[in-house]
Parts: C-alpha cells; sequence; structure tokens
C-alpha cells in the first residue's frame, strides 16, 4: 500500500505542462521504479502525483532527415535495449539499457526517469554522456535545450527548474557516426544490481590512432561524468599505446568515494580495468571484431 | 509398497505453481487491522520517554501501544521443544515490546490502524527519547565493554557471555618438531535466511480463546510460547499454520506471534495483522551466528593428525534466542568429522552483542563449522604438500565411530563413495596437476570439502512425534500430523511413507497441510532435519496400526482371520495370493454406514525416538578466477550426499538444489554489514544485499549415494541441512588452488580478493596500476 494524498493522469503534454505550472509540487510519475520506491521509504509519503504515463507524446525514438536521433523520455529500458535505431547506432546506450535491474524493472522504467533521478549509478548516463545527449527542457510557455553534461548538479540533483519536464534526448549524427564503444557495467551481481562502478566508451579512430575518444563513468564521482582529462591525453595516441595508458590515467583522474559499498581503493583498481576493457573492446570492434566484454 | 524412492510429484505442486494454495496472508480478513512496529533508532540503551498523542491523533490509527505497557513476563523464543527441566530450558530474556533497547531496530512501539498507509503515518508522528549507552557489534567489543563496567545487555549476564563450553582429550603433545602445523582463524559472517515468504501472522480473541494465524515451523511451540508471554494457559491459544514460503529456521523462532496474540487481548472482537516488510525480516527477525574460529592441526609427516585445537566465539546479538547451543553444534561436529592420535582441546564462547539477535538457520552452526575446519584442512594439506582428497581419506570418520559425549554413533556411511564419485566427476587428479603452475590475470582452481551431520536433536533434546490416520468414505486416508510442510516437500514425502507402511496407495493418503493446534496431533515441527526421520518413525508406527485396522474390520466382514489379509493399493487382499477380498472404498461405507458395526477406523499412535544417525556428504567445484576484477565464476559445482535410503530421488535433488544456492551465496556475497559505531544495519534489502540471482548461479549438481540406515524408519537420514554446508569451503579451498592465496573470511567477494590478491603481489607490475 503506497500513501499517495492525490493522483492525476495529464492528458496530453500541454496539459501535464500546465498543470505543472499551476502546482509545481506535484511529483511526477512516468514508469513508477523510482516514484514508487520514495513513496514507500517515506520520502515522498503524502504526495500528489502527477502521471504522464502513457502520454504519446513523450514515447518512441525517431531519427530526423539529418540522421540526428531523438529519444522521446518514455522511453522503457526495454524498449531502449531492443530498438532498431538505437541498437544500430548507439549499441553502447543499447547495453546500459539492457543492464538495468531485471525484466520487470527494463518494462516500468524509463530513459527520462533513468535521467531526471539524477543517481550517480543511472545505467543509461555513461552512455548519454559520451554522445553529447541534448536534454529537451520544457514548461508552459518557456523551452530550453541543455546538454546533459551540464544537467547534473549533485547526487540526486539535477538542474530540472520547477515546472519543467524532459521531453526529449537529442543525439546528433556527427556525435555517433564513425565511433565504436561500449558499456560496461560493474556489479557484484549479474542482474538486478546498481553499479559499483561503469564506464562508458566511445572511440572514433584514423590510422590506428585515436582520432576522438570520450569516456564516462557512474559512481566515479557524485555525479555520473566524463574524464576530459584522460579524453585530452589518448587524444592522437595509437590506439597500442592508449591501451597501455588508460586504466592508469582514469585512475589518476576519478574521485570515487569510500564507502560502505566499496571502498575507493577498489573502486579506482575496478574502473581502471573496465576502462581499458571497453578500450580493448572498441578496438577490436575497429578492426571488425565481436569481443564482449559486458560480463552479462 | 514400492512407495518409498518413487520420485512422484510434490502433492502441493499444482496450487502451488497456480497459485491457488492459500498462505497467511491469503487467508487474512480484509477488514483485519494492521499492525506496524516502531523499531529503535539506537543500539543500546534506554527509552526514557516515549510520545504517542501525534500517532494517536492520525485519521484510521486505532491504537498504539509502547514498551511501558506490555506485561513483564520474559520468554524464551527459541523453537526448541519445551523442557519439564527448568536447567534445560532456552534462556527467557524478552519481553513484547523493550524499553531497554538493545539493537539498532529493536521493537518498542506498535501501531494498529485500518490500512498500512495510517499505521506508517502513526509512526512517523511518535517522538522517543532514549538515554543511549555505547554500542559494541562485535563479541569483543561486548566483552571488553562489560570488563570496563559497563552497562551488560542483560542483567543475568554481567560479563555478556552467554554461555561457554570446553571439551578435553589427551595431552597436547610436547614436542612438536616432527609435526607439521596448519592453524588459521576463519571469520563467518552475518547472514540472513531470505525466505520469499515474510514473517506473518494474523490473530484474533473469540470468547477465552486467542487465534493465531501464523507462517510458522513450529505451531505446536509458537503455542506454548504465546501463552507464556501472555501469562495464559496454554488451551487458550491456537495456532494455525498454512502453507508456507520458505523459514530456513528463521520460523524455528517464535516472531511476530506473541505480539500479534497481545494485540488481539487488548483488541477483543478485532482481527489484527502484523506483516513483516522485507527491511524488518532482515534487521529485527534472526540471522545466522557471526563466528571466529580458531583452529590448530598438527599431523605426522604421512598427514596423520596428531592433534587438534578449535576455539570459537559466536556473536549472539541482542537476544538469546537459540544462543549457544549453535556454537556448541559446531564443536561436536569437528570433534566427529575427523580423529586424532594424541589431543583434542575445545572451546566455545557465545556473547551478547549489539546486533539482530542471532537464530536458527539452516545447518545450525555447522555451515561456520564446516567452513573453517575444511578450510584448514586444506591449508595442512598444502603445508604436507599432500594430496588435500588423501589426506581427508586418512583422518575421517569411520562406520561405527561413537561421539563420547553425545554417543551418537555412526551407523552408516557412504562418505567413501561420495569422494570417490566426486574425484571422477571432476577430474580431480588432471585438474589438480594442470592447474598447479599459472600465469595471467586468469586462472583455474578445484577444491573440495566434506562434512558429517547429526539427524534431528536426539539426545539433547526430546525427540517425538505424533500421527493419526482417518479413514474416509470413499476408502482414502487422512494423514494428521504435527509436522510441518514448509515448502521443502515434507507432505509429499509424509504421504509416501504412510502408503508405504499401511499398504495403500500414495495417491490415496490426504495430508491435513494447515497444522491446527486445537486439532493436530504433537510434533515439535520442521528442523533439525529430522522430519523424515522422527516424524517418519511415528508415520511408519501409525500406518501400520492403520492397516491392522483396516484388515481387521475386513476380516469381520468376509469371516476371514486378519493375518491372512492385507492392504495392497485400493484392496483388502488374501495375504497369500494377493486376490481382492474387498474393495477400501467398500470397506469405508460399510464401517461408516453399518447398521451392524459403525467404526470410524482410524490410530494415532506417539513414537519417542531415541536414536540418531550421521548423514554425509562432500562438495567439488571448479572455478576461474579473474583476478583484476575480483570475480570467482563457478564453472562446475557438485554436491554428493550420502543421505542414507531416499524417500522421493527426484525432491531429494531439488532440495540440494536450494542448499547449494544457499551455500553459494554464503560463500561469495551474501553479507550483513553493520554500521560500526551506530550498529544500523547498512544493507537490510535486497538490493544492497547480495543474494545470488538465477545469473549468478551456475549448474547445480546433485549425486547420491544411498545407504541403508539401520536407524532410520525406511533406511533414511538428514537431508534437510546437509546441502547447505561444504560448497563454500570448498569454493574457498578452489580459490588456494587457483591462485595460492589463503582467504579465511567469508565471503569471498570482490573487494576482499582484490585487496589480498594486490597484498600477495598478484596484481603489481604494468603500467596499468598507481
Amino acid at each position: 500500500m503506497y500513501d499517495i494524498e492525490e493522483y492525476a493522469a495529464a492528458a496530453s503534454l500541454a496539459d501535464a505542462l500546465n498543470r505543472l505550472a499551476a502546482r509545481p509540487e506535484l511529483k511526477i510519475i512516468a514508469g513508477g521504479s523510482d516514484a514508487l520506491l520514495k513513496i514507500r521509504d517515506g520520502k515522498w509519503a503524502g504526495c500528489a502525483l502527477l502521471s504522464i504515463h502513457g502520454l504519446p507524446e513523450l514515447q518512441g525514438v525517431a531519427m530526423d532527415e539529418k540522421g540526428d536521433i531523438e529519444i522521446r523520455p518514455l522511453t522503457t529500458f526495454g524498449q531502449a535495449a531492443e530498438d532498431t535505431l538505437i541498437c544500430r547506432h548507439l549499441p553502447l546506450l543499447a547495453q546500459g539499457a539492457a543492464s538495468a535491474g531485471g525484466p520487470q524493472l527494463r518494462r516500468m522504467g524509463t530513459i527520462g526517469g533513468n535521467i531526471c533521478n539524477g543517481a550517480p549509478s543511472a545505467d543509461t548516463a555513461p552512455a548519454l554522456l559520451c554522445l553529447n545527449a541534448v536534454l529537451d527542457l520544457r514548461s508552459a510557455g518557456k523551452s530550453r535545450l541543455l546538454p546533459l553534461n551540464e544537467f547534473y548538479l549533485g547526487p540526486g540533483k539535477t538542474a530540472l527548474e520547477a515546472g519543467e519536464l524532459l521531453c526529449g534526448v537529442r543525439i546528433a549524427k556527427e556525435d555517433y557516426q564513425g565511433y565504436h564503444g561500449c558499456y560496461y557495467k560493474y556489479s557484484q551481481r549479474r542482474a538486478m544490481d546498481i553499479a559499483n562502478i561503469s564506464c562508458a566508451l566511445w572511440l572514433k579512430s584514423i590510422d590506428n590512432a585515436v582520432a576522438d575518444i570520450r569516456l564516462a563513468m557512474g559512481v566515479a564521482a557524485p555525479t555520473p561524468i566524463r574524464l576530459p582529462q584522460t579524453e585530452r591525453a589518448l587524444q592522437g595516441l595509437p590506439l597500442e599505446q592508449g591501451q597501455k595508458r588508460i586504466a592508469n590515467l582514469v585512475r589518476q583522474e576519478i574521485q570515487p568515494r569510500d564507502s560502505w559499498r566499496a571502498s575507493r581503493e577498489f573502486r579506482l583498481q575496478i574502473a581502471g580495468e573496465i576502462a581499458a576493457r571497453c578500450f580493448a573492446a572498441a578496438c577490436d570492434k575497429i578492426q571488425g571484431g565481436k569481443a564482449d566484454v559486458s560480463n552479462r | 509398497m514400492g512407495e518409498i524412492g518413487r520420485s512422484i510429484p510434490r502433492v502441493d505442486a499444482k496450487d502451488k505453481v497456480c497459485g491457488t494454495a492459500k498462505y497467511t496472508e491469503d487467508l487474512c480478513p480484509a477488514y483485519a487491522l494492521t499492525a506496524k512496529i516502531y523499531h529503535a533508532a539506537i543500539a543500546n540503551g534506554w527509552v526514557e520517554r516515549i510520545d504517542i498523542d501525534d500517532a494517536l491523533a492520525v485519521p484510521g490509527v486505532e491504537a498504539v501501544f509502547t514498551c511501558m505497557d506490555v506485561p513483564q513476563l520474559p520468554f524464551a523464543t527459541a523453537g526448541h521443544p519445551w523442557s519439564t527441566d527448568p536447567g534445560h530450558r532456552d534462556v527467557a530474556d524478552r519481553l513484547l515490546l523493550n524499553r531497554r533497547v538493545r539493537c539498532y531496530g529493536d521493537d518498542i512501539a506498535v501501531v494498529v490502524a485500518t490500512d498500512e498507509v495510517a499505521a506508517d503515518r502513526g509512526l512517523r508522528a511518535i517522538r522517543v527519547e532514549y538515554r543511549e549507552e555505547p554500542v559494541a557489534v562485535t563479541p569483543e567489543q561486548a566483552m571488553e565493554m562489560a570488563a570496563q563496567g559497563g552497562e551488560p545487555l542483560h542483567e543475568a549476564y554481567a560479563d555478556n557471555i552467554l554461555g561457554r563450553s570446553q571439551y578435553q582429550e589427551g595431552e597436547w603433545p610436547a614436542d612438536t618438531e616432527e609435526l607439521t602445523a596448519a592453524k588459521g582463524s576463519y571469520v563467518c559472517q552475518a547472514v540472513q535466511h531470505c525466505h520469499l515468504e515474510s514473517a506473518v501472522s494474523f490473530a484474533w480473541q473469540e470468547g477465552e480463546k486467542i487465534t493465531v494465524v501464523s507462517s510458522t515451523q513450529i505451531p505446536h511451540i509458537v503455542r506454548r510460547v504465546v501463552g507464556q508471554a501472555l501469562g495464559l494457559p496454554w488451551s487458550r491459544i491456537r495456532v494455525i499454520k498454512p502453507y508456507i514460503g520458505g523459514g530456513f529456521g528463521n520460523k524455528q523462532d517464535v516472531l511476530t506471534e506473541p505480539l500479534n496474540a497481545w494485540l488481539a487481548q487488548k483488541l477483543p472482537g478485532r482481527t489484527v495483522k502484523l506483516c513483516l516488510s522485507r527491511e524488518e525480516v532482515f534487521s529485527a527477525t534472526r540471522i545466522r551466528h557471526p563466528i571466529t574460529i580458531d583452529i590448530e592441526t598438527l599431523a605426522d609427516q604421512q598427514g596423520n593428525l596428531v592433534a587438534r585445537s578449535y576455539n570459537a566465539v559466536s556473536c549472539q546479538g541482542a537476544y538469546a534466542s537459540h544462543g549457544h547451543g549453535i556454537a556448541a553444534n559446531g564443536m561436536t561436529a569437528f570433534r566427529d568429522m575427523y580423529r586424532q592420535s594424541q589431543a583434542l582441546r575445545q572451546q566455545a564462547l557465545t556473547v551478547y552483542c549489539n546486533v539482530p539477535a542471532a537464530g536458527a538457520m539452516r545447518g545450525y552452526g555447522i555451515p561456520q563449522e564446516t567452513f573453517a575446519t575444511e578450510a584448514n584442512m586444506d591449508d595442512l594439506a598444502l603445508a604436507l604438500a599432500m594430496d588435500p582428497l588423501e589426506l581427508r581419506r586418512k583422518n575421517m570418520m569411520l562406520p561405527g565411530f561413537k561421539d563420547p559425549v553425545t554417543g551418537i554413533t555412526c551407523h552408516s556411511s557412504g562418505l567413501e563413495e561420495c569422494l570417490r564419485k566426486g574425484e571422477a566427476l571432476i577430474d580431480w587428479q588432471a585438474k589438480r596437476q594442470a592447474y598447479a603452475k599459472q600465469s595471467g590475470p586468469l586462472r583455474r582452481g578445484v577444491g573440495m570439502a566434506l562434512f558429517c551431520y547429526k539427524t534431528g536433536v536426539y539426545p539433547l533434546s526430546l525427540e517425538t512425534s505424533s500421527a493419526r490416520m482417518v479413514l474416509n468414505q470413499d476408502g482414502s486416508a487422512q494423514l494428521h500430523l504435527g509436522a510441518t510442510e514448509i515448502g521443502q516437500g515434507g507432505d509429499t514425502v509424509f504421504a509416501q511413507m504412510a502408503a508405504e507402511a499401511c499398504g495403500m496407495r500414495t495417491e490415496d493418503i490426504r495430508v491435513v497441510s494447515f497444522q491446527d493446534t486445537d486439532v493436530a496431533p504433537y510434533d515439535s515441527g520442521a528442523y533439525a532435519s529430522r522430519q523424515t526421520y522422527v516424524t517418519g518413525m511415528a508415520i511408519q508406527k501409525t500406518a501400520r496400526l492403520f492397516g491392522e485396522r483396516l484388515t481387521g474390520y475386513a476380516a469381520g466382514l468376509c469371516g476371514m482371520a486378519p493375518e491372512n489379509l492385507r492392504v495392497q493399493g485400493q484392496h483388502v487382499v488374501k495375504q497369500e495370493d494377493g486376490q481382492p477380498v474387498i474393495s477400501l472404498e467398500e470397506l469405508a461405507q460399510e464401517a461408516f454406514y453399518s447398521l451392524e458395526n459403525s467404526v470410524h477406523i482410524s490410530a494415532q499412535t506417539t513414537n519417542h525416538c531415541r536414536s540418531n544417525t550421521f548423514a554425509f556428504g562432500c562438495s567439488f567445484v571448479e572455478i576461474q578466477v579473474d583476478m583484476p576484477l575480483g570475480q570467482i565464476r563457478v564453472l562446475q559445482a557438485i554436491n554428493l550426499h550420502d543421505s542414507g535410503k531416499l524417500i522421493n530421488p527426484a525432491l531429494a535433488e531439488a532440495q540440494v538444489h536450494g542448499g547449494m544456492s544457499m551455500a553459494l551465496g554464503y560463500g561469495l556475497s551474501e553479507r550483513m554489514i553493520f554500521h560500526p559505531q551506530s550498529g544500523k544495519l547498512l544493507n537490510g534489502n535486497l538490493l544492497d544485499y547480495k543474494l545470488a540471482t538465477a545469473l549468478d548461479t551456475p549448474d547445480l549438481q546433485a549425486v547420491f549415494v544411498e545407504t541403508q540406515d539401520p536407524t532410520g524408519p525406511f533406511g533414511n537420514k538428514a537431508l534437510g541441512e546437509p546441502p547447505a554446508l561444504s560448497l563454500a569451503p570448498a569454493l574457498r579451498n578452489a580459490l588456494l588452488h587457483a591462485t595460492g592465496v589463503k582467504i579465511n573470511s567469508l565471503p569471498l567477494e570482490p573487494q576482499r580478493l582484490t585487496a589480498a590478491f594486490r597484498e600477495a603481489g598478484l596484481l603489481e607490475g604494468g603500467e596499468d596500476h598507481v
């Protein structure tokens, strides 16, 4: 039994934005996999819920004539993991979505919720950071575009303003074309778990050297992060050298916390190792191989 | 005839698979009030003041009771039979709600409301003021705290030591120069049972009687303890046990029932439900005892054990529950499994501290003992440069062995055969050699471990069981028991055993699965791997008598001597040629409705069991270790068991799979983490507590070596708990084989592994590392 004081389902996106404008304290429920937990924990006990579940304007994955891809926020983990466009062009995001929870959670939980919840362990965040995802944020009478990299402010804290709703996640063609990479989730179990540390790597090479590399990690900091120093250091290096250096670079750049879930030393060890394995897998794909490092 | 050894489907399979089986919550009426417990937010101290006014004002809240209101009648919760000898009773150290807080999460108040939401709102409105005492989360801290003059957890135990025992044989060798030693401190963690169904009950009072419907392994014991906790004659308590979704020993303790019954008494005419959340099951029921065991073993150059010492310190937690019995049980197993030529020194200590109470859990102290003993045996084999399997063969228990204290005797042993089969199945010799010298980040290893396990609790405690059989009008029979189906398949094998002993078909035996203490004959319940053995004896005795009564009545009808008749399937037949004389249906119709001789044919007996016997087995595993990631992948896992004659081989195999799964979590990933200062459980939920998922579980292989035990009613011995014993040490020993690294603390989790590999220099070198 959940302590929900009030519940209303929005009839349309416009209706949702109007209701939010009138009552910014409304809590949004989409799939419910985070919202229901917060209600059960007591954090949101007695809340008033506004459901956007099932709104057609917020569903689907599409590519425009320029080749840019838009993922609407109600896309579930399960849909993202099996979507043709995502699997073909953004495989690391498909892997991230497929690694979340178990089958039930993947049918409930949405990409939009995964982003807006602001968890450092969000399974789709590292991939989306690598893809330079841009968020389409709207409120009644206003809309703005914000790079995902500027969206995270702290654990559970985001730049989402009162009355604002995430309406789309955009990925430009130049951010995926010609790249190879993968997502590695390191967790204690192979299913139904959160990451101790996670890594997404997106690599473009020219003449066996790094032409561009994007590296993002979950649980390496209070929010999902890109690793700009490591990226810069690897830029232009022959792949073979990059492979040798990446683990150490990662361990020098990140500042994971020491907690009862995992020690800082352990997270550093694993972070370097999985980054190196992701790099190896990306190189393998560049050379036409099919190595799977995802450990799932 | 031939009902024993048949792999018939479970009698409850269809209902459980289709969802038509009724569990406690399914039976609770929708109008019932909901009770929710307020748990302490400190681990040691006193409730000074508790303000419930705001809670009472919450709409829907019907009543709030606190630790200031409860009867001052201390009671014991362990699921042991009552002892008429006061010196033999469990420690009565609990009240329904506690002013004296002894662990974080201790029960201090309860809100009763019309629904869960109102109850939760009531809980959030309660204000408590505490007086805090320093917190001890380990036995060492608790003993130190007492030594410094700190307030003990329980007044009667000033040093916080709940129990201690010692055993000694022979003289420790003065000259050890010629001997090889293996010495280690083996640390076993706290884990939780994680039964699928929560701890749940509902209760109401009608006239003088309080009825409690509960998910319990031990209905008759619950009845007694509720009576004691409320100060009522036991006959005024009625306990009903429906189907239960797992217990694993947690429900061999009295959990929600006394408080629930008291609420029913305070609110006469109302039905009150008390269902714990998963988080409460973790922090406010029972756990497996964390035990640290120091072992030293001395052997001669041929690998014969000369002297052994065993020193265990067991963490009891806040309340006695099963108490020192767990650590003491481990001592016995250590004494029994291997022999030594000169000296044995044993000591065990059980200490109260500020963590949730430890109680019974599948294996009852033996998973801890087996981990320590079997790890130590591999350490010794390494020191002797000897095959671990050979070392065990030289020293393990042989048929005819008799424990010097309990008198429990080895009547049958298939252990040697288990070892032989396991050795072949895992390809032991070849792999021990092949993996002896490896390099690189991925390493493989094979390991094994073995165990012995008693069957039931004789002679430490009473073993008694009763059964009743009653003829139905259609020629089938009801079987009434106090023994309980808890998911293990008890009802199915009970039906098979009854059929075998009376001559009827298993299909015609209807086991009454729900125990109702007002009508079910006495049996202390499901624990100690006892029911097929102890209850089996009572069923055999009763069913034989029932069969005689059927033939006796048939003899009267057809004018034949009863000794010339027997029951076979659905008929009474002639002894000599098996020719049917009368069908059981006709016989039943006659017996029920005869105008000359109407008899309701039934039989009831009690069997007082005065024997015990050892079950045996072992585990063999092959693993691959990914050292930089600290991960162990189990490539093959085999459990081999001698549990005597199997009543139902398919169910026996399922029992082994379940136990292996439990041992896998114990060995690799499960651990309750307590905050070292506050004593708060940090990972009391199924996300942060790493119970293995299906994807983490390798194929589990179960192999049996069937012996015919002369003491078992059908040649059978214990099987309930043994599958959970030997896999964890086998994994540890395989890790030793793979990497040369001894990890002596459970679980073998990645962080522990990477730290140990780093210390051993296995992660160093290369550009990759800081």
